[in-house]
């Protein structure tokens, strides 16, 4: 594969937060079309891994690169990062009192399309939107993750990541929290999503999301590294048998090499 | 050039800070405080003898107060205000205008800059416009005045309403209630006098405009508001001034009376330049389940010092404060409200909302009274600070005197730096962070500008945005 063909190429990288190192050396390329899921038990690195990506100030990179579509991105601010087409979809979204769903919406595809969006395509985009996702109408007017409940968060979520078609998304925990129904409501809205110019980085703890994403590749993170990739089936595997399975045996290697 | 344009004000991207050199008072009386001044500006209006002795009166309380240093203030006694440098009485036109030609044109120029004659032709139903000492230009809609709607100049409103006016001027206020409400009742000068009659309802808001021109001027305007039972009536003022180097003062106090089912909304746009002292007293009075509601924006002024106070004296009166201030370097918006509970079955809220930039700050000093036999009161006061930075204070002072036991009282304070998580969150969508702080700011003001008219609302916003982009920290 070109380095062309990957939308989102990660090389040797290193993140620490608040001077801890977290993430050591992860490398990995997500190519145009693909789903890669990353797994991992708590603490491996995933949201490190994710928030790093879009560039939180928190999170400092003190190695490595990481390539959006060839470019090198890692010293942008996470709003260049965005409007060169990269997306989070965040595990916490964050509440803005007295900021509208609506204006936010408007505010962030005009940022990222570098113009104002007409209004008529605009209304017709979000009414689309919202019906993938099986949200009510009114939810637009409502403010900016302002009292949702967890499974709501998630899908405004979705919904803006419908509306903003990043060609990358970094998906950190997308299906916690969720009940079955909104798990497949989601499922479905990033199904209606992927396509050939598009990668997707489902990060997640369980296995249950990729029932219903297919993913391409998966990978195994541990202790801020890839320590397994393989194909779906490495999921299901992972799921029978736990993570155990892998870092029991890392962690014996590790204690041998000290 | 007819105007100058200070570099202070580009620098803190105030946009109202020129003054008009080509102005020539035709009158004014000599700078300092003493019974003199006080008599002279009495004598050039030609005033009834009870006022005269009204304002000596006043003038003696106010030289008995000391600063106010106590719980109620912003500390006045630390900023270096001397009575004595302040011109009382600046007269800028012979004759008011019924019309904006007949406003002279140096003055005519400086409320076109400012959009008032452009305001009163698009929304509002009557313009009053105050520049330094006297009101140079008033006009109520016809229909208006055939329904018996009075706006007027507090002066002819004196001259022309003198029975209404000798019944409740200083009734609400009286000159003793503090230090500069008797600076104002001795030196008083312009500002409106209002009277809407029983049942009727001005669908528009009046305005009412505050230009001071002059150097090391004191403003001082009165205004009475009647709202006879079951009227309806919303009175805006909007205010600004060239900025100086030397400070200007402006000492207002207003009084309303909101009869029995009336409803008056007082909202009031400040956006005076940073060396403006602004220390008004704001009170109204609210009977029989009439409604008064106080929408109080800050964005000026060196030093603010007002609290605008609604009585509820009879049942089923309902009081509103929503109060919004936003202090940048080198300004403290010590601002709030209180509400006195006086009769049973009334009801008040209180929301303020304050923002504080590179350095500036903001005080919330709050009331709320109820007196014992209020029963079923309910008060609920919310008030949320934000924070753009570091160097940026906001205090809370809120007060409680509650002596009923049958009454639900709610309170709560937030104070909140805008946060990194939030600044992440928008700029992860694409919006850069000038735009994400913008944004996040609107987003925390938007419960109070949401409750004004469309104009106002836009102009609020223009405001925050303009304080947002001046003065870096």
């Amino acid at each position: 594969m070109t380095e062309n063909g990957a939308v989102l190429r990660i090389e040797d990288l290193h993140v620490a937060v608040d001077g801890k190192q977290i993430v050591n050396g992860l490398s990995l390329a997500v190519p145009a079309g693909e789903v890669h899921a990353i797994m991992g038990p708590n603490g491996s690195g995933k949201s490190t891994l994710a928030n790093a990506l879009m560039g939180h100030p928190r999170y400092q990179v003190s190695a490595g690169h990481i390539y959006l579509k060839g470019e090198e991105i890692s010293a942008l601010s996470p709003d260049e990062r965005a409007r060169k087409g990269l997306f989070l979809a965040m595990q916490y979204p964050t509440s803005i009192p007295g900021v509208t769903m609506v204006n936010f919406l408007r505010a962030a595809l005009k940022a990222v399309r570098g113009q104002d969006i007409p209004v008529r395509e605009f209304r017709q985009r979000l009414q689309e939107a919202l019906a993938l996702l099986k949200m009510d109408e009114s939810f637009a007017r409502r403010y900016l993750n302002e009292g949702f409940s967890g499974g709501e968060k998630k899908r405004a979520e979705v919904l803006q990541m419908t509306l903003l078609r990043p060609s990358m998304a970094v998906m950190d925990e997308t299906d916690s929290g969720l009940d079955i129904d909104a798990l497949r409501t989601v499922a479905e809205g990033i199904n209606a999503l992927r396509g050939p110019e598009m990668g997707i980085l489902l990060i997640t703890h369980y296995q249950r999301i990729l029932n219903y994403v297919t993913p391409d590749r998966v990978h195994v993170l541990y202790k801020g590294r890839i320590v397994r990739s393989g194909g779906k089936e490495l999921a299901s595997e992972l799921e029978a048998k736990g993570y155990d399975w892998i870092t029991s045996s890392l962690d014996s290697e590790e204690s041998e090499d000290a | 050039m007819t105007t100058t344009r200070n570099a202070r004000d580009i620098v803190s991207g105030y946009k109202y800070g020129w003054h008009d050199p080509e102005f020539k008072p035709i009158n004014e009386v000599r700078k300092g405080l003493d019974r003199d001044v006080v008599a002279q500006i009495s004598a050039l209006k030609n005033e009834p003898q009870w006022m005269r002795d009204f304002r000596l009166r006043a003038l003696e309380i106010f030289e008995s107060k000391p600063m106010p240093t106590g719980f109620w203030g912003g500390n006045i006694g630390n900023y270096p205000l001397d009575f004595q440098d302040i011109y009382y009485y600046v007269k800028p036109v012979e004759k008011q205008g019924r019309t904006w030609e007949e406003v002279p044109q140096e003055i005519k120029r400086t409320f076109d800059r400012l959009g008032i004659p452009e305001a009163e032709r698009k929304f509002l139903a009557g313009v009053g416009a105050q520049y330094d000492s006297e009101v140079v230009y008033h006009k109520i809609r016809e229909d208006l005045d055939k329904l018996g709607v009075v706006f007027v100049d507090m002066d002819t409103g004196l001259r022309e309403h003198e029975d209404i006016v000798r019944q409740h001027f200083g009734s609400i206020v009286p000159p003793a209630d503090n230090k500069f409400a008797a600076l104002n009742s001795a030196v008083w000068s312009g500002g409106s006098f209002v009277y809407v009659p029983e049942g009727v309802h001005v669908d528009i808001p009046l305005q009412a405009y505050f230009r001071i021109n002059t150097e090391n001027m004191g403003q001082f305007e009165r205004t009475l508001i009647i709202a006879e039972p079951g009227s309806y009536v919303h009175y805006v003022e909007g205010c600004t001034a060239p900025t100086y180097s030397s400070d200007s003062l402006h000492s207002a106090v207003v009084e309303i009376i909101v009869k029995r089912g009336a409803r008056v909304r007082y909202t009031t746009i400040q956006n005076w330049s940073t060396n403006v002292y602004n220390l008004v007293t704001k009170r109204a009075a609210a009977y029989q389940d009439a409604v008064m509601e106080w929408v109080d924006g800050n964005l000026g002024s060196k030093l603010t010092m007002k609290y605008p106070s609604v009585f509820l004296m009879e049942p089923g009166a309902h009081g509103e404060i929503l109060s919004l201030a936003f202090a940048g370097p080198g300004q403290h918006q010590d601002a709030g409200g209180k509400v006195v509970h006086v009769a049973p079955n009334t009801t008040s809220t209180i929301v303020s909302k304050s923002i504080s930039k590179g350095g500036g700050r903001t005080s919330y000093r709050g009331l709320l009274k109820v007196y014992e036999g209020a029963k079923n009161a309910k008060s609920t006061v919310r008030c949320d600070a934000l924070l753009l930075d570091p160097d940026s204070r906001s205090d809370t002072y809120p007060v409680m005197e509650i002596d009923e036991e049958q009454v639900t009282v709610g309170h709560e304070a937030t104070v909140s730096k805008v946060g990194e998580e939030q600044l992440f969150y928008l700029q992860s969508r694409g919006i850069d962070e000038t735009e994400a702080t913008k944004m996040i700011v609107n987003g925390f003001v938007e419960p109070i500008v949401k409750e004004l008219p469309m104009e106002y609302a836009i102009e609020l916003n223009r405001l925050i945005e303009l304080q947002m982009e001046g003065s870096v920290g």
